[in-house]
């Protein structure tokens, strides 16, 4: 999916960069919102972008058009997160930054989606309260989509590990959601 | 609904403009000021890699619309232009250091705008020109339509490029703007149209028995006692002149001399 981009940084980093920010912002927003350890969620996306442009340069042509862009991004943008939360005087954590992707369903019902919007703010909460390793599984293989195999290769983990902590981890979701009385509506 | 459909909708938008922030901190951003050169009002960028893209609009909207989609950063507002790159503008005269970046068009493309950067100021040479130093004699509508993609006219001169029948010929900024450009520089576009309408393709010497492209330096320098018109290569050939190394008129004209 990625092949053309890998191309173009390949010819010329700074040419196909920008196309590279904007085909994985989004990724890398989320990952650091929900999979992070707190800390301003715009700096840290920023850093990981400065420190992907950085590395890029460093990188020869062959290595760049074998990157595998998105598990690439997500490693550095776990790593940038693990660092600003050990170095950092533990500041709130700021989940909710930044806006829901999904467009809304123009058919559907003001309540439908004033319920689907709730149950997605219950399970955001139940998601932020995982264990770090469960909640970036799940992050990655479940909000953003990655196949495990790529999910599995950003986290540095054999891929039998991390169906194994997604599947605790949404046996946890759904625990939780069950325990205050949403289970009917999270199947 | 299962927790893991719900999961999706979880994915977050970045705050707005994060896309533009982030590439002004990695230094991909250009700046933009607008000129008001000798054919209108032009909206002019530059960047990391030199000058982005000249466009001739009165309407900034409308440039980074353009901007957007030929170069992809972001724009910012700038006081005023470089002061080489407004006098290279002003005065269509470029020095060879000026910096443009042209790598989001093809190989294709990138050598047509090489070729015609290498027309002097003050001249004019054929598309079919063109399409043949580049070794590819059979694209001529493909130069014209790549001389169209320019994204820095000017400073890439292919206003320099015209008809073979010495009509003017098409231009990014349109046919007047591209006549007042080649008039500025000191072309006279009527009387190289009067000699292409009378059939004259060369104008030789009789004193060195060298024939040029009728916009050539060289060819500018003849006095009219000396001047001889050609109608074809084969007339030339025939009175024994030879090709100018300078404008090169034709396919097997002697390579420029690397030296003097």
């Amino acid at each position: 999916m990625d092949t053309d981009l890998t191309g173009a940084l390949a010819d010329d980093v700074d040419g196909a960069f920008p196309d590279l920010v904007r085909a994985h912002a989004r990724l890398v927003w989320t990952v650091l919102a929900r999979a992070g350890a707190g800390g301003e969620v715009e700096d840290l996306a920023q850093e990981v972008f400065v420190r992907a442009h950085r590395a890029l340069h460093g990188y020869d042509a062959d290595r760049r058009r074998a990157l595998a862009v998105r598990s690439w991004l997500v490693t550095l943008a776990l790593n940038i997160a693990r660092n600003a939360a050990r170095s950092a005087t533990r500041r709130p954590r700021t989940v909710g930054l930044g806006t829901v992707a999904e467009p809304s369903d123009p058919g559907e019902a003001p309540e439908a989606a004033a319920l689907r919007s709730a149950t997605r703010a219950r399970l955001a909460t139940a998601l932020a309260a995982l264990p770090p390793a469960q909640r970036a599984a799940v992050v990655l293989r479940h909000v953003l989509g990655l196949p495990y195999a790529e999910a599995a290769a950003a986290l540095g983990l054999p891929v039998g590990t991390v169906k194994a902590q997604v599947s605790r981890g949404v046996s946890a979701l759904r625990a939780d959601l069950g325990a205050t009385g949403e289970r009917e509506e999270l199947g | 609904m299962s927790p893991v459909s719900v999961l999706r909708g979880l994915v977050l938008e970045p705050s707005p403009g994060f896309v533009d922030r982030t590439l002004t901190a990695v230094g991909l951003v250009d700046d933009y000021a607008v000129l008001d050169g000798p054919a209108g009002r032009w909206h002019v960028s530059w960047g990391p890699r030199g000058v982005s893209l000249v466009v001739a609009t009165e309407d900034p909207a409308e440039f980074a619309r353009v901007h957007a989609g030929r170069v992809g950063r972001p724009l910012r507002a700038a006081a005023g232009l470089p002061v080489a790159l407004e006098r290279a503008l002003r005065t269509q005269r470029v020095p060879k250091g000026l910096r443009v970046e042209l790598s989001r068009l093809s190989s294709f493309e990138q050598a047509v705008l090489a070729k015609a950067r290498e027309i002097p100021r003050g001249e004019i040479r054929p598309y079919a020109w063109v399409a043949r130093e580049i070794g590819r004699p059979a694209a001529v509508r493909a130069v014209g339509t790549a001389l169209g993609r320019n994204p820095v006219p000017v400073l890439i001169p292919c206003h320099r490029v015209v008809r073979a029948d010495g009509r003017i010929g098409e231009y990014v900024f349109g046919s007047a703007a591209k006549r007042a450009l080649l008039q500025h520089e000191g072309v006279d576009t009527e009387e190289l149209a009067r000699l292409a309408a009378t059939g004259v393709r060369y104008l030789g010497s009789d004193t060195t028995a060298v024939f040029c492209l009728p916009s050539c330096r060289d060819a500018r320098r003849i006095g009219a006692a000396h001047r001889v018109a050609f109608r074809d290569e084969r007339a030339a050939r025939a009175a024994r002149y030879r090709p100018c190394r300078h404008c090169r008129p034709v396919a097997d004209s002697a390579p420029p001399r690397l030296t003097g």
